[in-house]
């Protein structure tokens, strides 16, 4: 019977963890669908960055009293995950409480630390189910966020408490059978659970069996719960806590008002006003297209961004056209260019080919009149806790737009004639350039 | 009023120690030209090396690049680098941050590596030097005034002191409004919004930010940015303030009380 568990364990455990690194060999393939972009320049810096953004989350803090919540959830994922390594050790060689027998002395500090830290993420996480669901926080309860996106947020908030649940639940039982002198519990002992035992009331009727039953239901269930979330949260705009740390480690490093080159272009104007800088013909082939249209006209790291967007909306409640009424909304640029690559992650997981399915991120999910919107403020930029740029993909659709469609508002259109012919976008003169000197102060 | 031009200077045997790049906005928006104006007037007044190109000046391709039309952006970037090289500048000044971002952030990839400064930095560093003196009984002494940042200043490039300082150096009293510094909200112009309509909404921008202004209670709202100014001027005018509360350029600020 325990060998047989043992295997059954192994046999999951291999099962989750093979899907989980499936899917996130074809995540890794469609951001690299993305065009090449060297990010890997001033290490130090970039590590700082982790350091700073991912790690310490600096940015949440701008709202100090749900950047500690944020805080809170995230402490407990990752160091509640340090009992992971018991679990998986318990599982896989049927000892029960592994760390126990290493950590003799630390490890009723160890559990206890956990337990508090579970009853911290499940009050956060209550919190934030109240905040989406019952006080309806703008930036959680907006037209973009209908059907799926705002299921997701609930699914993962409940996933959340309930394995927290269980965990304490699970400790709970097992105390109970310490206390009643039940083997292998009671030569286990822990000390005390300071959290869980306040559960004990509610269990103290229960048989020896049933205590038997809850806290092997309670730790298959845990660990279940948790592998299946692992793969889950791969699916959802959970992956942030993962992608949060390799974001903000290629998080850019120049002034945010800087727009990225195009050398290509840079080059074709060069040539044009000194031809004989020009290199002989067909040596430097220029790109195929300019701008972006679709996903893989992005850089890589506009599609780790949209992978690594969790949807929390502080972006688009920055934006001064969102908050006015304009269609344009930050966030949903991001999902739209998330969206576009899982359609394309489809298609090749079916083997479709999508190059040809005539379909694209811009017109597809992202329409003129929403990029046209921008005013490259840096606000959606500034208020993202975890680096991501959405103005780079407004700017590359703009791109497109311009130069491969020639599809531009009739104000820019007599704009962009105007600085050609009068070198400023008026129509005024050059002559008439300094006619202000001429004028008394 | 007498301002010296580049290649003027350079014929005479010259070589000013400072371009004053105007921009298209100061040059040509009749509000903006006041801005210009005002920013001469201290320049002369401290004595400083400086020329401006005048009519070899041209836009430097921002809005074309914000719009999406790289071409015409590389083609500006291209003419201004090559005048600037060709005159030797070392150090550009600019009161316009839109102008001032491209020069100093988007230029140097493209050949044209000069030291770039804001006029809020320059203003600030002339005051701190007691190179610019201000009155005792400023006319904005003990005035309420708040300061919008421009977003091409602050978020863009960490601008958010200089101008603040200079506000400060009136005696006046700085109130914030609710958004500012890098949680300022946008005047709207930017992005190449200044040359067309408004996409479709239920407010526009520039009304959105003048209420923060009004509600700070503040008599002048200050800027640092001509299209900042032009968005402001119009916004409280629809508002029908315009009597109670004017939109100023720290450079005016400063004219006014020297």
């Amino acid at each position: 019977m325990e060998i047989f568990q043992q295997i059954l364990f192994g046999i999951i455990l291999v099962t989750a963890v093979y899907f989980f690194s499936k899917r996130m060999a074809l995540i890794k393939k469609l951001i690299l669908l993305g065009k090449a972009e060297d990010l890997h320049d001033q290490p130090m810096k970039r590590w700082k960055n982790v350091a700073l953004l991912a790690l310490g989350q600096k940015k949440m803090f701008k709202n100090p009293t749900v950047a500690l919540l944020h805080l809170l959830v995230y402490a407990g994922f990752i160091i509640i995950n340090i009992e992971m390594i018991e679990i998986v050790m318990d599982g896989l060689f049927g000892t029960h409480r592994f760390l126990l027998g290493m950590l003799p002395y630390y490890y009723s500090f160890l559990i206890n630390s956990f337990e508090i830290l579970a009853a911290l993420v499940i009050f956060a996480c209550v919190i934030f189910l109240v905040r989406r669901n019952l006080i309806h926080v703008k930036r959680l309860w907006s037209n973009e966020l209908t059907g799926w996106p705002s299921k997701d947020a609930n699914i993962i908030l409940l996933v959340e408490i309930v394995l927290m649940m269980l965990f304490l639940k699970m400790n709970a039982a097992d105390s109970l059978l310490q206390l009643k002198g039940i083997e292998p519990y009671a030569n286990h002992s822990t000390g005390v659970f300071y959290i869980s035992s306040l559960l004990h009331p509610l269990m103290d009727r229960f048989s020896i069996e049933t205590l038997l039953l809850t806290e092997r239901i309670c730790w298959w269930m845990h660990i279940l719960g948790v592998l299946a979330f692992l793969n889950y949260l791969s699916w959802s705009k959970h992956l942030h806590i993962i992608l949060a740390f390799p974001n903000a480690y290629f998080s850019r490093l120049e002034p945010n008002g800087k727009i990225k080159n195009m050398p290509a272009v840079q080059n074709e104007v060069l040539y044009a006003f000194q031809p004989e800088s020009a290199p002989a013909a067909s040596s430097d082939p220029s790109p195929s297209s300019f701008g972006a249209k679709d996903v893989n006209d992005l850089s890589w790291k506009n599609l780790l961004d949209a992978f690594s967007c969790t949807e929390c909306g502080r972006c688009t409640a920055a934006c001064p056209a969102n908050q006015t009424g304009k269609m344009l909304s930050p966030r949903r640029i991001m999902m739209a260019t998330r969206d576009r690559a899982e359609e394309i992650g489809s298609k090749i997981n079916q083997q479709i080919e999508w190059r040809s399915d005539n379909r694209s991120l811009l017109y597809d999910y992202i329409s003129e009149e929403e990029i046209r919107a921008c005013t490259t403020c840096n606000a959606c930029v500034e208020a993202c806790p975890v680096s991501i740029n959405p103005l780079d993909i407004i700017v590359e659709l703009r791109r497109y737009l311009i130069m491969e469609k020639s599809s531009s508002p009739q104000e820019w259109t007599s704009m962009f004639g105007n600085i050609e012919n009068n070198f400023a976008p008026w129509k005024f003169s050059p002559d008439q350039r300094i006619n202000w000197t001429k004028e008394s102060t | 009023m007498k301002v010296p031009i580049w290649s003027e200077e350079v014929s005479k045997g010259n070589q000013p120690e400072i371009l004053f790049w105007v921009g298209c906005a100061g040059s040509f928006d009749a509000r903006a030209q006041s801005i210009t104006k005002a920013f001469i007037t201290i320049l002369n007044k401290v004595g400083i090396s400086y020329a401006i190109l005048g009519t070899e000046e041209m836009c430097t391709g921002d809005p074309a690049r914000r719009a999406g039309n790289e071409f015409q952006f590389q083609m500006m970037a291209y003419q201004n680098i090559q005048l600037l090289n060709g005159y030797q500048v070392k150090k550009i000044v600019t009161a316009c941050p839109h102008c001032f971002n491209t020069l100093k952030n988007e230029y140097p990839e493209l050949g044209g590596h000069f030291e770039v400064i804001h006029h809020s930095t320059m203003l600030q560093q002339m005051i701190d030097e007691g190179k610019i003196v201000l009155n005792e009984n400023g006319a904005f002494k003990g005035k309420k005034i708040t300061f919008h940042d421009s977003c091409y200043l602050g978020r863009s490039n960490q601008i958010y002191d200089a101008p603040r300082s200079v506000i400060e150096a009136l005696d006046a009293s700085l109130v914030e409004m609710k958004r500012c510094k890098s949680n300022g909200l946008c005047c709207g112009a930017g992005g190449a919004q200044m040359f067309k309509e408004e996409e479709k909404g239920n407010n526009r921008i520039n009304l959105e930010r003048t209420s923060d202004v009004l509600e700070t209670g503040a008599s002048v709202v200050a800027s640092a940015c001509p299209f900042c100014n032009t968005m402001l001027t119009d916004g409280i005018k629809l508002n029908e303030k315009q009597e109670e509360i004017k939109v100023l350029d720290i450079a005016e600020l400063i004219a006014q009380s020297i």
